[in-house]
């Protein structure tokens, strides 16, 4: 297939160089429709009332504005900031002021409306201060390529990526291309251009060559532009540098413009699928981005206008155009002598790949090359779609070999394994196929409409994988903190049990000294008191104190957030990323934390049974009131116990949900709807018990009716989010699902507080309630440090919903936000 | 005023399936004047009445189905299925014969599939299929060509029309001046040598028989006039030729009695250009690649010579057709073309995940 369709004799320079080309695979011959605009030479504008640069005129992140309304700019003056690597600045095209920053319409496919900086020019036309360089050969690569990035560059071409990151490869250039191929119908802008401007593109490569060290340059131009490539070829042969570079003249087809294509045409090579031209160690760049940097180096000027074609049938004086970038549509048509009743379509770029603009508003920006005022005749209206009769026209047309009819099948059917197993994404959207499809089939769109969708399906294929991870890590997780409560639980009972022994033992001892059978009755009724009275005590035995609890909760909390800490840190090192320092310094931290925790509790452990001996003492006092009140704490428990099942329940629901995804959040409301009714009702149950009760205890009561209020509202709107998160499909359900479990954990342990107060209704105070109203101060602190740690959570988790792609970063904000809150929220259980 | 709003391309060429429909229908002129020539009124009259039943049958469906009938109709493919039928059936086939071919081709064949661009099989040579299968005795009943002994039991318009109409007058007995194709000859031929064949029967003169040489030239020359406005591609035409001459080359067998038909017999007899570059060109139910295509019509080659000469029936093209159609999506699965920037082709089905 690698046939030389056509040996291209070299100028003067080299007579003898023959450069050989390679055929375009498929490609379409459409009306060329380019005299209309090529009879006259490239004239200027007037200055119009008002230029509207929208910040986004490039692919990329958009510039940053750094003017402010009111501010009078200079021509040539930088108005907005590149930001980020793939990103170029935008200058002020003329002297003036700038009125708005806002919201206008773009040129773009969807007609949208994007921030722009409205200037009012003031007719001065005053320049800035410009720093062309004289010899560029003598600075530095990478210092040109600065000055181009900051010149405002991007792709002149059309797709209008930025210059300077194609001027930064990732590999060696041997090969820089020039693209004057221009092979739309109608767009002209590079041909005259190339007829014009000839020097400063050769020039340009000159200064290409020097960045890119690249050994040779090609000047790709097709067969149709016969001045232009004579003015080219001139250029050469009198550059310095004329033998680096070639003119290469191959046939006109549709789409040898493109830059895969185009270095298929001039060096036989296909551009690898997923890799870049560079990988190739190829450079393609437009002769229009040639003049501008050009422009930008020999002259210090930046980016500020462009060349585009007027043209179509609603013209009456097409031709091309230099535009400050900016200039609205309208100015342009009218200078173009638009007529207003014949236009009918208006399309920016070429009639194969350009957009419908929805109004003559939208500005010039750098990648408009051509404005086509279309009359009806010239642009009918879309035939309706006939059937796909599978003849095969379209599988011909395409440059890249794609059978599009079976794309097309499996498109409509969404069969999108198929698609990518017909390699749907090597598809350039260059619209052969549609253009000779006799059914009148809009395939391109078809194509366009089934990237998209799999993008976003795969997209959230992603997270569903990352959401499924984490529930399985957290699964796993929970079940070691179950075992490893489990176990302390156990030796707790056998240390309790060790000590019980012990007494008996000792108290057996006392016994087996005096081997009296009286006094071994007294014993053997001492015996059974003691044993009862074990038993009344039992609860507070086998159980833990308040204090013990507390102390467990505390510890169980902060050893969770260790281990979450340390699979942050451990993941931040494994990938190389995020804050390592300050992630060990927090595991540290909560070790230390652990640690003491860890020993408090062992100490109350161990300082149990005399603890609680007087609690259990002032307990038996008050018998006949606990009598009186055992009923509504009976009802109590019951109700307690039913919410403890609804919350399993809404639990296990929620467990439902978040392994099939977020389909089964009714399920989940319903259950925590549930939940929440049972709640209400033990709320109402506690106060109607409590409104029986002597007014001795009601300030306790108060106050710990309200702790239980403020846990279940935090329970509450913990779930509420869940839910939202859910719905939004969003992957940190499972830090939210934290969340829940800690308000519900606070919640039980008031709960399990509760029975206790009712029995102590006489007035029985628990020792750690004084300690609270003494602290109340730093518990308030401590709890607007809590809230102000969950909204940091909750902000980091929004940014996390927002985000699309690569979280890292944001997990790891998310995470330390986490630490912040599980942190504050222990001091806050440590106080209260 | 509001201007147009639509995705690219803009641009569109002039191309359209009512065209490709028409350059199809003009490319079998010659041969159908060919067959008129040789055959008699019977194939005009078959021709009209076949377009007459299609479009009826197509109109109707298309409003049970509620489509917009004169969208799809004027698409012109049921006409183009009506005349491939006509012109394979037998010259004075009866009216009923056709009918029933025709609707089924259109209705079952094409409609019940969900219409064109729909239907795994060639509506014709399913049509054609179905009543050679039901009514074989009709489907045989070919007539000597013009030049040839008693050809000119049929003369006239009227003849013909009642023959084919037997209801408003006298049919002419086709039993008795039908006669079997050089194809049929050939097949059953046991003892003759190809000369003694010949002589024996002089309506066979050419190495091709008299009048089906001159129609398959008919049919390549129209179908040189649709590869040269690039209605289709030469792959799957130059496919079954090839593989057609290969298989008659490489089993002639010589000019004995044991002969089974110079290539160039097999090449200009029967429906071969017919077959090669009107019915097995239905991008439809054929392949879709390049190679594809060229598979899909070496294959029905292959089996057209096969069902020629060791089958049961004396010409092959149908079975062929539709045993290719099968073979089809198949083919499609493993001829996908290397994409730009792609080292190989991606063959066979995707991977499931």
């Amino acid at each position: 297939m690698n046939l030389p369709l056509r040996d291209i004799t070299e100028s003067r320079h080299m007579p003898e160089v023959k450069v050989r080309v390679w055929p375009l695979t498929g490609g379409i011959h459409p009306e060329e429709n380019k005299r209309q605009s090529t009879s006259v030479p490239i004239k200027s504008v007037p200055m119009p009332d008002k230029l509207i640069l929208p910040l986004s005129q490039h692919a990329g992140s958009p510039a940053e504005p750094i003017v402010a309304v009111g501010d009078r700019v200079l021509k040539g003056q930088m108005i907005a900031r590149a930001t980020g690597f793939v990103s170029v600045p935008v200058h002020a095209p003329t002297s003036g002021t700038v009125s708005a920053i806002s919201s206008e319409a773009i040129p773009h496919p969807s007609g949208m409306h994007d921030e722009c900086i409205t200037l009012i020019p003031d007719g001065k036309d005053q320049w800035c201060q410009l720093q062309p360089i004289n010899d560029y050969k003598s600075v530095e690569p990478s210092t040109l390529v600065e000055l181009i990035r900051q010149s405002g560059i991007a792709g002149m071409g059309g797709a209008g990526f930025p210059a300077a990151v194609k001027l930064s490869p990732r590999s060696p250039i041997h090969t820089l291309i020039l693209n004057g191929t221009e092979c739309e119908p109608y767009i002209t802008a590079d041909d005259m251009l190339m007829r014009e401007r000839a020097d400063s593109i050769v020039t340009g490569a000159e200064i290409l060559q020097h960045l890119l060290t690249s050994e040779r340059c090609l000047i790709g131009i097709e067969d149709n532009k016969p001045e232009a490539i004579e003015a080219l070829k001139k250029a050469v042969a009198q550059s310095s540098n004329g033998h680096q570079i070639k003119v290469v003249v191959f046939p006109t087809k549709y789409p040898s413009g493109g830059e895969k294509q185009l270095i298929q045409i001039l060096t036989g090579l296909e551009v690898p699928s997923g890799k870049l031209p560079s990988d190739l160690g190829i450079a393609v760049q437009n002769v229009g981005t040639a003049v501008a940097v050009c422009d930008a180096v020999q002259h210090g000027k930046p980016l500020i206008s462009r060349i585009t074609t007027m043209t179509g049938e609603a013209l009456s004086k097409p031709g091309n155009l230099e535009v400050l970038l900016g200039t609205p549509a309208r100015h342009l048509l009218s200078a173009a002598g638009i007529n207003d009743r014949q236009l009918d379509a208006l399309i920016m770029g070429g009639p194969m790949m350009g957009f419908t603009l929805n109004g003559q508003d939208v500005p010039v920006i750098k990648t408009s090359n051509c404005l086509i005022a279309g009359t009806r005749g010239e642009f009918p209206p879309a035939m309706p779609a006939q059937a796909c009769i599978r003849c095969g026209m379209c599988a011909e047309a395409c440059p890249s070999s794609l059978l599009p009819q079976q794309l097309y099948w499996h498109a409509k059917s969404e069969n999108h394994e198929q698609l990518k197993h017909h390699n749907l994404f090597d598809c350039i959207e260059c619209g052969a196929c549609s253009y000779v499809c006799p059914s009148s089939i809009p395939l391109v769109q078809y194509y366009r409409a089934s990237k998209g969708e799999i993008r976003a399906q795969e997209a959230r294929h992603a997270k569903a994988e990352r959401s499924r991870v984490r529930y399985e890590h957290r699964q796993t997780r929970l079940e070691r903190e179950q075992a490893e409560k489990e176990a302390k639980r156990k030796a707790n009972a056998e240390r309790a049990a060790r000590l019980k022994a012990e007494k008996a033992a000792s108290s057996n001892k006392e016994s087996s000294a005096v081997p009296d059978p009286v006094q071994a009755a007294i014993e053997r009724a001492k015996a059974k008191k003691v044993a009862a009275s074990t038993t009344t005590n039992k609860p507070a035995k086998t159980t833990l104190s308040a204090d013990q609890k507390e102390l467990r909760i505390q510890l169980s909390l902060a050893s969770a957030q260790l281990k979450k800490t340390r699979r942050a840190l451990t993941q931040a090192q494994e990938k190389g990323e995020g804050d390592i320092d300050k992630l060990s310094a927090d595991v540290s931290m909560l070790e230390a934390q652990v640690a003491k925790l860890q020993k408090e509790f062992e100490t109350a452990a161990v300082s149990e049974p005399s603890a609680i001996e007087q609690p259990s003492a002032i307990r038996q006092q008050p018998r006949a009131e606990k009598n009186l009140d055992n009923e509504a704490a009976k009802k109590l428990k019951i109700e307690s116990a039913m919410a403890k099942a609804a919350l399993k329940k809404a639990e296990r629901a929620l467990a439902t949900a978040l392994e099939e995804g977020s389909s089964e959040t009714e399920a989940l409301r319903d259950a925590v709807e549930e939940y929440r009714q049972k709640a209400d009702s033990l709320t109402k149950e506690l106060v109607d018990a409590n409104t029986g009760k002597p007014a001795k205890s009601s300030a306790d009561d108060k106050k710990l009716k309200v702790e239980q209020a403020m846990a279940k509202a935090a329970l509450k709107k913990a779930e509420r989010e869940m839910t939202k998160a859910q719905e939004l499909g969003s992957d940190d359900t499972l830090s939210l699902q934290d969340k829940i479990d800690e308000c519900r954990k606070k919640l039980e342990q008031l709960e399990s507080g509760k029975p206790s107060v009712a029995d102590n209704a006489t007035g029985a105070t628990s020792s750690s309630y004084p300690v609270k109203t003494e602290t109340s101060d730093d518990l308030k602190k401590l709890k607007i440090e809590n809230a102000m740690a969950r909204a940091a959570l909750k902000k980091a988790q929004r940014a996390l919903d927002n985000a699309e792609g690569d979280t890292q970063a944001l997990e790891a904000a998310l995470t330390k936000a986490q630490t912040k809150a599980a942190e504050a929220e222990n001091a806050l259980a440590a106080a209260s | 005023m509001t201007l147009v709003r639509q995705t690219s391309p803009h641009a569109r060429s002039p191309n359209s399936t009512q065209q490709i429909m028409k350059w199809v229908l003009l490319a079998a002129v010659p041969g159908l004047a060919m067959q008129t020539v040789f055959f008699g009124w019977g194939t005009l009259i078959n021709l009209v009445w076949c377009i007459l039943i299609a479009v009826g049958s197509e109109a109707l469906v298309l409003k049970i189905r509620q489509r917009p009938i004169s969208f799809y109709l004027t698409d012109g493919s049921a006409i183009v299925t009506a005349v491939l039928l006509a012109l394979a059936l037998p010259p004075l086939s009866p009216w009923w014969l056709t009918l029933i071919g025709i609707s089924f081709a259109i209705i079952i064949g094409k409609q019940l599939y969900g219409g064109l661009g729909n239907n795994p099989f060639n509506p014709a040579m399913l049509g054609y299929v179905l009543l050679l299968i039901s009514f074989p005795q009709e489907m045989t009943q070919w007539l000597p060509p013009v030049g040839a002994a008693g050809h000119t039991a049929v003369k006239s318009f009227s003849e013909a029309l009642f023959t084919i109409f037997p209801l408003f007058g006298h049919p002419i007995n086709i039993d008795a001046i039908s006669m079997a194709t050089p194809l049929d000859i050939v097949r059953e031929n046991t003892s003759l040598t190809m000369k003694e064949l010949w002589s024996e029967n002089p309506a066979f003169q050419y190495f091709a028989g008299r009048g089906w040489l001159w129609i398959n030239l008919a049919y390549l020359l129209g179908g040189l006039f649709l590869l040269y406005k690039r209605v289709f591609s030469w792959h799957a035409p130059m496919g079954m030729l090839a593989a057609l001459l290969v298989m008659s080359t490489l089993f002639w067998g010589g000019a004995g009695s044991g002969s089974h038909g110079s290539p160039l017999f097999h090449l200009f007899s029967g429906a071969t250009m017919l077959g090669a570059f009107f019915i097995i060109t239905d991008p439809v139910s054929s392949a879709t690649s390049n190679k594809g295509r060229l598979i899909f019509g070496a294959g029905t080659g292959i089996l057209v010579y096969v069902i020629r000469t060791w089958g049961g029936y004396p010409d092959g093209v149908a079975f062929a057709t539709l045993l290719m159609n099968m073979a089809a999506p198949m083919i499609d699965y493993y001829t996908q073309p290397r994409t730009y920037g792609h080292k190989k082709p991606n063959k066979g089905l995707p991977e499931q995940h």
